[in-house]
């Protein structure tokens, strides 16, 4: 997406959140459409946002939640969606854990097509409702920095946010430790920290990553204890920033972990807000798609 | 029957001739290089081809294919990859080891021998296992396998990761005079990688292989060549740093050859872009500086052979999500045109692109093929080296359609192949 397109979505976002404080929180411009959440990844809070979303916007939802081994050993992903088009869904949100999967739908069906999330790929709509949460606080994007801490490399919050905040003029690092920073990360443009104290000079945006505990099976890092001791955000850390910085995570949050229960319940927690916020972007996401306002 | 191939440009390498002439066929031999064909064009048993303005050549050899059988025959069989071959220039194709069951003893061997006599249009030569199973665990039967016909050993895409087990292997084959063929991949180091570890798998959000998963492994298997006085030969390198240390190796004198594929030196890791499962191979497609790297090692000879490492899959295996999708590239109908780009871009003169496909892969695996010398079987290729060609993976002979390469705009195109005398492909 162009910085125009992050935009207009990110005005069209401001509109809709309009419809959030109303009385009857409902506006018609999805009657009659059916969409589909396709989701093959347990998700309870996106696919909650967009199917809110898609209920504000009056569309018929089909919530359509596959585990991913039934898929593996069964019905191909494209087979799935067919029977979906079929059914007549003209849109399919679709959330899958391999990177790309939404594109074996955009090649091969008609339907528009919006990504929830794929693999360690992006993940679109969280970086979108990022993107609006800073601009509705900050003003404007462009001249912020942004921090990004954790496991970058899994990290598809982290893969679209870096696209999402570098388009519109912000100047973003990452921080972790160096096996969870792909080792090419730089060359999108962003700085890269291996100390979070050092990272946290200066900026504007602190946005924390969650540890999935996997990564510690898989020996990326040695135990959460070590972890949390250099890469958790805690009061202390926070002292390093300005006083007005925000602070964000995509959750589900993991207290005491990548950031202590005193900062998730700061003043400068927006966590929250981006929550609000999701449905407001996903309404305008689902608008500008079956619309035709965006390609 | 004779054929006559009239007034082609010769191109032999194992011969050293480059030059316009005649070439006459008879009882499936070369019978001769006549430089007048008045009287043989007058006899009606002669088949005349007229090759003005093509190369005539000896008949291809791949020495990396995949043909499906047994076990895999809904992706090739013999009769269909034989053909594949043939358009593309190939009269001998060696296949791998990993059939179901795979060929790790001679009735496997024998199998696939009876299976391509039957019906195979151009030679085909097994490869058996170096471990049972292609487990890693145990060498296989491989002085049996050799009787039967088996040209090399290799444990094909599953590496024999244990030094000691490739040790014995390396060791053990010296009494058989079998080349070792090795895929030099570190399985751990690569585990769930599907493309380049890189820029673009970053941005993809792919699992990336890293070079030093090749170069680890062609590190230690040029150790262990050196250990055991074994002929070692490395399937499809990839990485610039596994062009430095073979070429390091040869210069010291280490009796170790390599080939290259056509798809690792005529794409980048680029073609990935847009989740093309067609492009997903294993080694994967790496950067531009390793394409270098690979046609520099093409031209100094550090890479000997150029083979396919056809591996055909069906429609429906591709279409699906990139990390499901099987790794190979049907490449036995695009090889040629892939490769005559290193002539066009000044890499190979033609002779040395033409040797990589026939006497090198001959003298690799200890085989007398890859000559059109007077007295030698009659496997010959014409080929026209300038017609440009619109890959359209719907016209492929394989059953396997998945190329990178669909669309590509491609010079060169097969005419006639001939094996043993006979014209089992002509367009």
């Amino acid at each position: 997406m162009s910085s125009e397109e992050i935009t207009h979505i990110l005005d069209t976002s401001e509109s809709m959140k309009e419809v959030s404080t109303r009385d009857v929180k409902k506006v018609p411009v999805l009657r009659g459409a059916t969409v589909v959440n396709l989701f093959f990844e347990p998700s309870t809070r996106t696919r909650s946002s967009f199917e809110i979303a898609e209920k504000r916007l009056s569309a018929d939802v089909l919530n359509f939640s596959l585990s991913q081994s039934s898929i593996v050993k069964g019905e191909t992903l494209l087979d799935t969606s067919r029977n979906l088009v079929a059914m007549g869904a003209s849109v399919i949100v679709i959330r899958h854990s391999m990177s790309g999967a939404p594109w074996v739908l955009a090649r091969e069906l008609n339907s528009s097509i919006i990504n929830a999330g794929d693999g360690s790929h992006e993940h679109p709509s969280q970086a979108l409702l990022d993107l609006f949460t800073v601009r509705e606080i900050k003003g404007d994007i462009r001249g912020l920095k942004v921090l990004i801490v954790g496991d970058i490399l899994h990290s598809r919050v982290a893969g679209s946010n870096i696209w999402g905040f570098l388009k519109l003029g912000a100047e973003v690092r990452v921080a972790g430790p160096p096996t969870m920073i792909p080792s090419y990360v730089e060359d999108f443009g962003v700085k890269v920290f291996y100390n979070l104290d050092e990272a946290l000079d200066g900026v504007d945006v602190v946005m924390m990553l969650r540890i999935q505990r996997e990564r510690q099976e898989g020996g990326m890092f040695p135990s959460l204890r070590e972890y949390s001791k250099f890469y958790g955000l805690t009061q202390e850390r926070l002292k390093l920033t300005d006083g007005d910085v925000l602070v964000m995570h995509p959750g589900p949050i993991n207290r005491g972990v990548e950031l202590s229960s005193e900062v998730a319940d700061a003043n400068q927690s927006v966590i929250l807000d981006q929550v609000a916020n999701g449905i407001a972007v996903r309404m305008a996401m689902l608008y500008v798609v079956s619309t035709g306002s965006l390609s | 029957m004779r054929i006559l191939i009239k007034g082609g440009n010769i191109v032999d390498p194992s011969s050293g001739v480059n030059r316009r002439g005649n070439i006459l066929i008879d009882d499936g031999i070369i019978h001769s290089y006549p430089e007048r064909t008045k009287t043989i064009e007058k006899d009606a048993e002669t088949r005349v081809i007229d090759a003005a303005g093509k190369v005539v050549a000896p008949g291809f050899i791949d020495m990396h294919t995949n043909l499906g059988e047994p076990g895999y025959e809904h992706k090739e069989t013999m009769r269909t990859g034989s053909m594949a071959a043939a358009a593309g220039g190939f009269t001998t194709v060696v296949c791998m080891p990993s059939t179901v069951p795979v060929n790790d003893n001679a009735s496997v061997t024998e199998y696939i021998l009876f299976k391509a006599r039957t019906e195979a249009v151009v030679n085909v030569l097994p490869i058996g296992a170096i471990t049972k199973g292609l487990e890693g665990a145990y060498i296989a039967e491989i002085g049996e396998m050799r009787e039967a016909g088996c040209v090399g050993v290799t444990d094909a895409q599953y590496p024999v990761m244990d030094s000691r087990v490739m040790r014995l292997a390396m060791e053990y084959t010296k009494a058989f005079d079998i080349p070792v063929i090795t895929d030099c991949q570190d399985v751990d180091l690569a585990t769930g990688g599907v493309a380049n570890e890189g820029y673009i798998s970053t941005m993809l959000g792919l699992k990336g292989v890293p070079s030093a998963s090749e170069e680890v492994m062609v590190s230690r298997n040029i150790s262990l060549a050196e250990l055991a006085g074994a002929r070692l030969h490395i399937s499809h390198v990839s990485t610039k740093g596994a062009v430095r240390l073979i070429r390091e190796a040869k210069q010291r004198g280490c009796n170790i050859t390599a080939e290259a594929a056509p798809h690792h030196f005529g794409l980048t890791e680029q073609a990935v872009i847009g989740y093309d499962t067609m492009a997903k191979v294993s080694p994967p497609l790496r950067t531009e500086a390793d394409v270098v790297a690979l046609k520099e090692g093409l031209r100094d000879g550090t890479i000997d052979v150029i083979a396919t490492s056809h591996s055909p899959h069906t429609e429906d295996e591709i279409k699906v999500e990139f990390d499901l999708a099987p790794f190979g590239i049907s490449a036995l109908e695009t090889a040629l045109q892939v490769s005559l780009q290193l002539v066009r871009d000044g890499v190979l003169t033609l002779p040395e692109m033409i040797e990589k496909f026939t006497v090198k892969p001959a003298q690799v695996l200890g085989i007398p093929k890859g000559s059109i010398r007077v007295g030698a079987t009659a496997d010959v290729v014409i080929f026209d080296e300038h017609e440009l060609v619109t890959v359209d993976r719907a016209t492929f002979l394989s059953k396997g359609k998945n190329t990178p390469f669909h669309g590509a705009e491609l010079t060169g195109r097969v005419l006639w192949t001939i094996v043993g005398g006979e014209v089992v492909y002509s367009v």
